[in-house]
């Protein structure tokens, strides 16, 4: 059964993997320099180390958002989430700024600056996930109150301002190295494998899938559905928390009305083009492939001069052909349209035969 | 007795309306309280109209998309592209306004058409599908110009001088005159066409609907078609009220749209609701817009959390009463 499980999973993201694999050898062919990398003060620089470090933020949101998506909901607060949880740390980092005060006063110690937002976007998925479990709204309005009101309430705590800071040790977040590897890829690594041993390595992965896949059947086998719920909203919330403060601890600043704009979409078409089911089975390693592969829609865009405008339309492409082929009917169709070509050639052959 | 049970069942779905239009006394009472006889002249209250048309006619397409059972996330986007579009067309190639809407309505209605077959035939979830929508439209949009074009076509900006002109100096000009011709052709559609009432059915249940012999597939791609094609209205509206096409223009509109169809009484789960109601929680959303500017030192991003506070508030009105009357 497990060499099986094992086995499903490998399939699943072959797809994705290839296309991963596609769009790197488009670069090798055409995009000169691409595959160049460069050691510069202990840490690795290059187009494929972009691609991961870039591509971090949007990889930790993903995986957070592909429980949630596995358990048949959809979290579209995760921009907004990531918003609020950069605006408490840089608040906490330089709290007179927003009434003028440019001093800094004593630094909050660096676990501070990190633990409490997590906090904060721990109870902004909380919130969340008791809307869909206890009051049964649709994830996709639930969540929709938090990404209208989350983007006010960041912009509350930063009072319309980009509070701008320095504060070395948190800073390390979001453009420090860590063994010649950029801190934002040791997360993601270090959340993947976590999150890895804590689902797959016990029953809590298979309660998520069946809690989305039939929910009705997981109550009889003595599932608390509303309990795995409630875990996976917050434990979106939290991914997407971080996610914010990783990239405020890269721009140095908070801006509440652009941190983390369109994450949402981008984590939604990584879950998507990763091959997890709405409501049904995910993949980890096809949602990192799922980001790597937006990431390096962007950056392959970016590298070969083309406008970054275009980008938002070959994302559309991706992610629709990606579906379209996912999709049960579709697949159906085109069976149907090859077996029927098929029986005319036969029945061609058949009547010529009889003839 | 069944029949008894049914009325009190109707009754009880109007309820979110009433209330809703409660809501909307409530607010403007406050308004005249607080600001007085400036607050509440024809003036302030025929703006309410101008401001939010275009919110307004892409509101009453995604009522019916609701009702229906899905959602349509592209909204915002198609207005961004239709805008955009129609100021290049105008201004860099000259081309005469009404081609350009013909051109930019015709855009509406074939992407509308799309997606909603995508949506049935292949089986993809709708917001998936609209998703899509959203990020090509928006693509496209900044594809046709990264900057924003201003409008001079003489025909295009003298549109703007058509209105019915109130005493007072208040005058209703075409833009807000579509706005509430939309919301009528919407009320009529949903209570006294076959279509509305197939809608309302296919929301409710698409099986029995299917059963009862109602055509599912062509009412569910309509729906779709309508809702883009309203709001590549909304995009004309939008270039006619800011004179201008800018390709980043109205980003998070869509959750306005949804935020005045949930503040309007529909239930999300699809079947029951109301344009009537939609139209009342757009010019809510207009009047806190316009409390918070007369009031000044409130900064804009109140207008989100209270909007979101609202249909927080509203949502739960709907969980209380769709509770009871299940079985």
């Amino acid at each position: 059964m497990k060499l099986k499980l094992n086995h499903e999973s490998y399939k699943q993201i072959i797809g994705p993997l290839a296309a991963f694999l596609l769009i790197l050898l488009f670069n090798y062919l055409f995009t000169p320099g691409f595959f160049d990398l460069e050691i510069k003060d202990g840490q690795l620089f290059g187009s494929i180390v972009d691609i991961f470090n870039r591509g971090a933020p949007v990889m930790i949101i993903a995986l957070g958002m592909t429980l949630v998506y596995a358990t048949g909901g959809i979290d579209l607060s995760v921009g907004s989430v990531m918003a609020i949880s950069g605006a408490v740390a840089a608040f906490m980092i330089r709290p007179g700024y927003i009434s003028g005060v440019l001093e800094y006063g004593t630094l909050p110690p660096v676990w501070q600056v990190i633990l409490i937002p997590l906090i904060v976007a721990a109870i902004a998925g909380l919130w969340n996930g008791v809307l869909v479990t206890y009051l049964k709204i649709q994830p996709i309005i639930a969540t929709l109150i938090l990404m209208v009101a989350g983007r006010g309430i960041a912009q509350l705590i930063t009072k319309g301002n980009i509070i701008i800071f320095r504060h070395e040790n948190f800073e390390v977040l979001g453009s420090g190295n860590f063994l010649g590897l950029p801190v934002p890829v040791v997360m993601v690594i270090v959340i993947a494998l976590l999150m890895h041993f804590l689902t797959r390595k016990t029953a809590l992965g298979l309660f998520i899938e069946a809690v989305g896949s039939n929910p009705t059947a997981s109550y009889f086998i003595g599932i608390n559905s509303r309990r795995i719920k409630l875990l996976v909203y917050v434990f979106c919330g939290i991914c997407a928390g971080f996610a914010g403060l990783i990239i405020t601890a890269d721009i140095k600043g908070a801006d509440a009305n652009n941190c983390g704009l369109w994450f949402e979409l981008d984590a939604i078409a990584a879950v998507i083009i990763g091959g997890t089911v709405w409501g049904g089975r995910y993949t980890l390693a096809g949602t990192l492939l799922g980001a790597l592969i937006i990431q390096s829609i962007t950056t392959t865009i970016l590298s070969r001069g083309i406008a970054p405008e275009q980008i938002l339309v070959y994302k559309a492409i991706v992610v629709l052909s990606v579906t379209l082929i996912q999709s049960g009917n579709m697949r159906k169709m085109i069976v149907q349209l090859f077996n029927s070509k098929k029986k005319r050639v036969s029945s061609i052959a058949n009547s010529g035969v009889v003839k | 007795m069944n029949l008894r049970l049914l009325q009190f069942k109707s009754l009880k779905s109007y309820i979110p309306l009433f209330s809703t239009i409660a809501v909307f006394f409530a607010i403007y009472a406050m308004g005249a309280v607080l600001y007085g006889l400036n607050f509440i002249s024809l003036r302030v209250f025929l703006n309410l109209f101008l401001d939010n048309a275009f919110v307004g006619v892409i509101a009453v397409g995604m009522t019916f998309v609701i009702i229906s059972g899905g959602i349509d996330l592209s909204v915002a986007s198609v207005v961004a592209f239709v805008c955009i579009l129609a100021a290049k067309l105008m201004e860099v190639y000259n081309m005469n306004p009404f081609i350009v809407m013909i051109i930019s309505l015709g855009f509406g209605a074939v992407l509308g058409t799309t997606m909603g077959s995508i949506i049935y035939f292949f089986k993809v979830p709708d917001f998936l599908v609209t998703l899509v929508g959203m990020f090509l439209c928006r693509g496209l949009a900044y594809m046709v110009d990264v900057r924003s074009i201003p409008i001079r076509n003489e025909t295009f900006v003298n549109l703007n001088t058509i209105a019915i002109r109130f005493p007072g100096g208040a005058r209703l000009p075409l833009v807000a005159i579509v706005f509430i011709v939309v919301w009528f052709m919407g009320i009529y559609l949903a209570h006294f066409t076959r279509f509305g009432r197939n809608i309302y059915a296919v929301g409710g249940d698409e099986k029995s609907a299917n059963l009862m012999g109602i055509p599912v597939a062509r009412t569910k791609i309509l729906v779709y078609t309508m809702s883009s094609t309203f709001a590549a209205l909304g995009g004309l509206l939008y270039a006619n009220y800011t004179l201008s096409g800018y390709a980043a223009a109205v980003l998070g509109l869509e959750l306005d749209a949804i935020a005045a169809v949930v503040i309007g009484g529909t239930l999300l789960t699809g079947g029951v609701g109301f344009v009537e109601g939609t139209m009342i929680g757009v010019l809510i959303l207009g009047l806190i817009q316009t409390l918070i500017s007369f009031q000044g030192t409130l900064s804009s991003w109140w207008t989100k959390i209270i909007i979101g506070l609202l249909i927080f508030w509203f949502i739960l009105l709907q969980r209380f009463l769709s509770r009871t009357p299940k079985k």
